[in-house]
Formats: C-alpha cells, structure tokens, sequence
C-alpha cells in the first residue's frame, strides 16, 4: 500500500490530495477567484494561496482520516505555472516532508492531468487534449478568454479565418495576426459583430484541437478521449469533440470538474507513479521552474 | 449530365470495401478502369461549422492532388492520380500493392532483431534522400510520418523502393522555414513512435543534407523551430 499526498498550486487553484493506491482519499480545494474578466496576477495568488495552505492541508489529512506517518511519499507541482504560487506551494511541501521525514518529489504538472486521466477513465492509452488557460503564458489582463467565450455564445455569422493544423501541432500565431489586422475594418464596415468574430474564432479554434486530437487518436491507435485543464469545460468544444467521437465510435470520458481542473490528487496520482518507480526528488533539486516541458519528464513507469 | 457525375462517385463507394477510418477521411479499395484503386473520401466533419468544412475540405483535396501530380512529374514515387471528384471530394488513386509502411518495418526489426541495424541505417538514408528530393521540388507535405511512407518490394530477394503517401496537408512551398518545420513534424513523429532512435534520425538528416541542392537553409530552420516550441525549458 502506498499513500501519497500532492501539492497542486501552480495557477489559481491550490489543492492538496490524498492517494492510495488509485483511490482518491481526499482532494480539498480553494481558488483564487478574480472579478469576472479579470485575470489573477502571480503576486496575489501566492498571496491567496499562503493565506489558505494549511487549511486545505489539515482539511486533506482529516478528510481522509490519516496521519502524517501515515504518508509514504510528499509530491508537489514542480511547474510549469506562475513563478510566486508555485515558489509558495513548494516550500510548504518541502517543509512538511522534512518535518514528516518523508520522500519528496517533483511532478510536473502537465503529467500529473494526464496520469489523473488515465486513472479516471481505467483506459490505458487515452488521449488527453489539455487545454487550459492559465498555463498559457499570456498577458491574464484582463482575462481573454473568459471574454472571448461569453462573446462567442451570442454571434451567429461565420467569418472565414486562418487555419493552421500543421502534422499534430496547432499555430495560433497566424490568426492572432489576421484578426489584429482585419478586425476593424470588418468592425467598422458593418460586415459583421464583435460577437461574430468571437463566434468564428472559437469555432476555428475549436475545430483545430479536435483535428489535432483526431490525428493523435488515428495515429496511437486510441478509442478513448479526455479534454482536461479549465478550457474544457467549455460546452461548444465538448460538444465537438463529442461529435468527432460519435463518428469513430470512440468514447469521450466526461470532463470532471473534481480531477479535471487543477487538484492535489492529481499531482498524487502522477507522484503515486514515480515514486513506485523509483524516482525521488533530492531537497536540492526541489526547485520549481515556470518552463517545464512535458516530454522533458523522463517516463519511468510505463514500458510502452 | 452533371448529376450524373456527382452520382457516381458515390455509387461506387456502396460497393468498394472500406479500409479505414482516418482522421482526415475514409480509405476504400475498389476497382476503378479494372486497375486496384484507392479511394479516399474526404467526408463532411459535422463538429465543423458547414461553411468552414466545405473550403477546407475542398482545399484539401485540391493540394493533395496537385502536390501529387508535382512530386510524380519530378520522379518521385507517389501514387497515380485515376480520378478526382470535387463534389464528393473523393480521390481516386493507383493502390500501391505489395508494400507496408516504414512505421510497421521498423517496429518488426526492432521487435525481433537488433543485429540488424545496418538495414534501418540504409532504409534511414533512403528516407532523407526521397524527402530531400521532394523538398527540392517544393513540396511540403505537411503529415510526414512514419505512417505515410510505404516500402515497396519490387524483388523477391527484398528490393524495394519508398513511396510517398497521403498528401492530405501538404502545400507548395519554397519556403525553408516550411520545410524545416516539415522535417520537425517527422522528427517529433519519429521519435515518439520508436523509441531510442535517435541516432537513427541523425541518419536520415545526414543524408536528407548530402541529397537535397538547398538543405543548409532547411537544417537552419529546422534547428530554429527545435529551440523554438512553447514553454522551453530555461535551464541554463
């Protein structure tokens, strides 16, 4: 039996689980809530997050009725995220593992949603379209897409934008620079609405990932298929991605809000991983970087 | 008359067996004039918004076509164009028999036999030839992975040559930029799809760089768009 505790806080959501082998023991969280089209800057989340940690960790150890000898392992978001939260975050951890005497590790935080993945959906190879708007590094003031959503529901007309699906990547830069260019004067001729624009980028947008998700599914063979990360909640892009699954006859595993959106478990189910498989973090190495790409996370747990 | 046209394509599809269901479209085998066809058949995506799926399928299938008909002009094997019907937006295309793709070899080598290297050295530096070929015509292809190439045989004693396949996303580009982001395409591909190849790749860049007349550009950017990618690590 192995139980794991994870530090999630890399964005505005600090979370903290509990796992024990693939159950989901606990999994409090609080997040850091803004005014409706504003974005979180990295300073006053760390602020929020400091504020509530050792709530939420207290609330995670009674909710699952365990001690802290009871822990085997102490995982924490190693990035990649916002630099201030993620620094917060990371010091109660490697407090605790010191003061516990228990293992650390590092997870990075793309994994940590696809490991909850694959445990929600007991599917072995599902592929996971992460789309999530606060680990995209752009200006967060005020918050794009939230705005861009809300707009996009009211507009009906569609206007033809640049669409760029290039093997299995997607480029946004080249729309960004057409609508930068042509937006006001379609704006201002009256050839459509702000609202239409937005419509039209969402679809255009949308209709890229679920492409890029279909190619990843034809091209690994899978039948199985889980949006995660904030961004997924959105009910148009599930509703295509469902469609898209509909004529393959493969299965879209619903978002859940609880795993899906940023949490603790997540980061103790992809630490529950790692450290059955040897890895640890060394206190010198437990630094946290806002860059960490995915396929940089040496993969030890799998053989396939 | 026209009616009659679009009918047919169709027509025809009810009675071909179905391959497989790719993400771009659906691969049928027929036969088309007696020859063995291939027939691939960009069908409406109904997650899209209509207007969007109807020019960017057509668009589609009018690049693959022409960038077939480019690479087939300049000597590259790629298959023969039969048929094209552009309201059904099917392809009709010489099936290419007796062959399976790089992916599959590869993988059989690597599964069974690791003494023989030497014979995915060769079949590295046969891909960096044919791909430098094609890149020397302008062709970007735009989906190239290990899938999307073919190993022909044409002896018993295991000759055999490459062909090109599924130029469903490819464009005509002079572009080295484009065409460095081709090769990355290939590369990510490779890389995830057989595992400790890296060595391997190195060959086929190495040949794709002594093969093809405007390769020092290409590699150029090809190294660019590696340092490139979002979220970089930035560990110094």
């Amino acid at each position: 039996m192995t139980v794991v505790i994870g530090f999630e806080g890399s964005a505005n959501k600090i979370g903290i689980g509990i796992i024990r082998d693939g159950e989901v023991l606990s999994n409090p969280r609080r997040t850091y809530i803004t005014p409706p089209g504003q974005g979180f800057m990295p300073s006053d989340t760390a602020r929020h997050h400091r504020a509530v940690v050792l709530t939420v960790l207290k609330e995670a150890l009674e909710q699952a009725g365990l001690k802290p000898a009871d822990i085997d392992c102490v995982s924490y978001t190693k990035g990649p995220g916002m630099g201030a939260p993620l620094v917060t975050v990371a010091l109660v951890a490697r407090t605790v593992a010191q003061l516990w005497g228990k293992p650390l590790l590092g997870v990075n935080h793309c994994i940590g949603h696809i490991e909850m993945g694959r445990l929600i959906t007991k599917a072995n190879n599902p592929t996971v379209l992460y789309v999530s708007g606060g680990n995209t590094q752009i200006s967060n003031d005020p918050s794009p897409g939230y705005n861009i959503e809300q707009m996009a529901k009211k507009g009906s007309q569609y206007v033809e934008l640049p669409y760029t699906v290039k093997g299995m990547d997607v480029s946004f830069s080249g729309i960004l620079s057409y609508i930068e260019d042509v937006s006001h004067k379609m704006l201002s001729s009256g050839q459509c609405t702000p609202e239409d624009l937005c419509f039209s980028l969402q679809e255009t947008l949308f209709s890229m990932l679920v492409e890029i998700t279909e190619r990843a599914m034809a091209h690994c063979g899978s039948q199985e298929v889980l949006i995660v990360g904030g961004v997924g909640c959105n009910m148009r892009l599930q509703e295509m991605m469902g469609v898209m699954c509909k004529e393959r006859e493969a299965k879209l595993f619903a978002t859940d809000e609880r795993f899906c959106i940023d949490n603790g478990a997540m980061i103790a189910q992809a630490g529950w991983e790692m450290f059955r498989s040897g890895q640890v973090t060394e206190l010198e190495d437990s630094w946290i970087t806002q860059r960490y790409r995915t396929d940089e996370v040496e993969v030890t747990w799998r053989a396939d | 008359m026209a009616q009659e046209k679009s009918m047919a394509a169709p027509d025809l599809l009810r009675r071909a067996k179905l391959l497989k269901q790719g993400a771009e479209a659906r691969v049928y085998r027929a036969e088309f004039l007696g020859k063995p066809t291939i027939v691939k058949e960009r069908f409406p995506k109904r997650y899209r918004h209509p207007v969007l799926d109807e020019k960017l399928t057509h668009r589609r299938t009018v690049q693959e076509v022409r960038s077939i008909l480019r690479c087939r002009r300049a000597g590259i094997s790629a298959p023969v164009v039969y048929f094209v019907d552009y309201t059904s937006h099917c392809i009709f295309l010489e099936e290419i028999i007796c062959s399976i793709t790089v992916r599959d070899h590869i993988a059989s080598i690597q599964q069974c036999d690791t003494s023989k290297d030497s014979e995915l050295e060769q079949l590295a530096e046969r891909v960096g030839q044919i791909l430098a070929k094609m890149h020397d015509e302008d062709v970007v292809h735009g989906d190239l992975t290990t899938s999307n190439i073919l190993l022909r045989r044409i002896t018993e004693s295991g000759e055999y040559d490459l062909v090109l396949i599924d130029f469903g996303l490819s464009y005509i580009s002079a572009l080295p930029e484009d065409k460095g982001v081709d090769l990355y395409v290939l590369e990510k591909a490779f890389l995830s799809t057989h595992p400790n190849t890296e060595a391997l790749f190195e060959k086929l860049l190495k040949s794709y760089t002594a093969s093809s007349k405007k390769s020092s550009a290409v590699i150029k950017k090809l190294d660019e768009v590696r340092l490139r990618g979002r979220k970089r690590s930035m560990v110094g």
